[in-house]
């Protein structure tokens, strides 16, 4: 634990420096977008890590659910939090690239942008729901049984959305593999590692942030 | 006992309860036909019949939000849960009577607020009406669980919309578009989840 989080923080720096290198410098210009289509590298990273949160912040719940550990419980508030945070990043990033290409801050033809708000609101009230409940084991069961529904909640939203859109949103990926060049796709790839570890960095931080308070307030409840 | 005669038994309790009390189907009733009105005023001249229908949604949706806060409340205020989670029934079976009284006070409401949309506004279809009822049981569903978490907090009466309009954000667009079979989706798979999530909610209040 001791070696792991500077480890991950270093890994972490070092791939960031490499991303924002390679997405100024080495991947090509859009034909269509110039500049502005760069923020790609940024906007669908944050979104796939935001996933990748939320996921990570289920698997834990149901963690919970089957062992009833506390840790799984913390680990499953600290994942979604962290979802949070990317998935606000997405909707400002989201916000600023529509702004430029669409000439409009907000476009609901957008089905990501929509998702995003649509879970955005759901794991705000996570919160919401999570401080306004004792902390024990019924806060606990109530967290996890909340963060399953949101990640049940992502794909039947997204169902919806598409269901109820109204303009072409560009599609990147597809059946036939990703419509990019290769140095496009490769620097893709280092932006979402980098994203990627970024998370991990920083859920390690607040876990043994979050942990430390644990113990120090078992800590004081001993001395009192 | 079986399974079936503790959620009936579980059931006509709360209905029965809602017969003496009267508290919240007159309210539920009430409500609705205030937000029609307003929304008749909200909505200008000649408007089109899929404004007006995106406008029933809404108040369909507020008006299951008010029975849903006020579902619990009586365990709340009594001291019911302990009671209930000790006798010998399956957790579920508390969820799936008290589910199918909220289902039932939705539905003596609608039954009062679709004639009144259908003479306010432009009339209904049969493809709206059954929108409706497959809603419902999503409403209800997902609802009854979510009032169950929602009661315990300390802003009870806050927590709730916040925590059950984002799941409703899909079944308003299933009910506005028509999708009858996403709504059957829906109602599947949040159905199941709420079923089998409930014990966990109620088992260490």
């Amino acid at each position: 634990m001791h070696l792991k989080l500077p480890a991950l923080a270093a890994a972490c720096t070092g791939l960031f420096g490499l991303a924002v290198v390679f997405a100024f410098f080495y991947a090509p210009a859009d034909a269509d977008q110039g500049l502005s289509q760069r923020i790609f590298y940024f906007h669908v990273p944050l979104a796939l890590t935001s996933y990748a949160c939320f996921g990570w912040g289920a698997w834990k719940a149901l963690k919970y659910l089957r062992g009833r550990d506390e840790r799984a419980d913390l680990e499953s508030y600290v994942a979604i939090h962290q979802g949070v945070i990317f998935g606000a990043l997405t909707l400002l990033t989201g916000s600023i690239w529509a702004r430029i290409s669409w000439g409009v801050w907000w476009s609901w033809g957008e089905d990501e942008l929509v998702l995003f708000l649509v879970l955005f609101l759901f794991y705000c009230a996570y919160f919401m729901l999570r401080f306004s409940v004792d902390p024990g084991p019924a806060r606990a069961n109530m967290s996890a049984v909340y963060a399953l529904f949101g990640v049940v909640l992502i794909p039947v939203s997204f169902l919806a959305i598409r269901l109820s859109k109204q303009f072409i949103h560009p599609v990147v990926f597809k059946l036939q593999g990703p419509q990019m060049t290769g140095a496009q796709f490769f620097t893709f790839c280092v932006c979402l590692a980098a994203m990627l570890t970024l998370f991990a960095t920083m859920y390690a931080i607040e876990l043994a942030g979050k942990r430390l308070d644990c113990s120090l307030r078992e800590l004081k409840e001993l001395l009192s | 006992m079986t399974y079936a005669s503790d959620v009936a038994a579980l059931a006509r309790k709360d209905l029965l309860l809602e017969l003496r009390a009267k508290e919240t189907l007159p309210s539920m009733l009430l409500f609705v036909i205030a937000a029609l009105t307003i929304f008749h005023f909200a909505l200008p001249n000649g408007t089109s019949d899929v404004a007006a229908r995106g406008l029933l949604w809404a108040a369909l949706i507020f008006t299951a939000l008010l029975g849903l806060t006020r579902a619990f409340v009586a365990e709340r205020e009594q001291s019911m849960f302990d009671a209930l989670i000790l006798t010998p029934v399956d957790r579920s079976a508390i969820w799936l009577g008290k589910a199918i009284a909220v289902l039932a006070f939705l539905v003596a409401a609608e039954i009062v607020a679709l004639p009144a949309f259908a003479m306010f506004f432009h009339g209904l279809n049969g493809r709206t009406v059954a929108a409706v009822a497959l809603a419902d049981l999503g409403i209800c569903t997902v609802g009854t669980l979510f009032g169950a978490m929602a009661v315990a907090g300390r802003a009870r009466e806050l927590l709730l919309p916040l925590l059950f309009l984002p799941m409703a954000i899909p079944i308003v667009v299933g009910g506005v578009g028509g999708y009858l079979w996403f709504l059957v989706l829906y109602d599947a798979i949040f159905a199941l989840l709420s079923w089998a999530a409930f014990e966990y909610v109620v088992s260490e209040v």
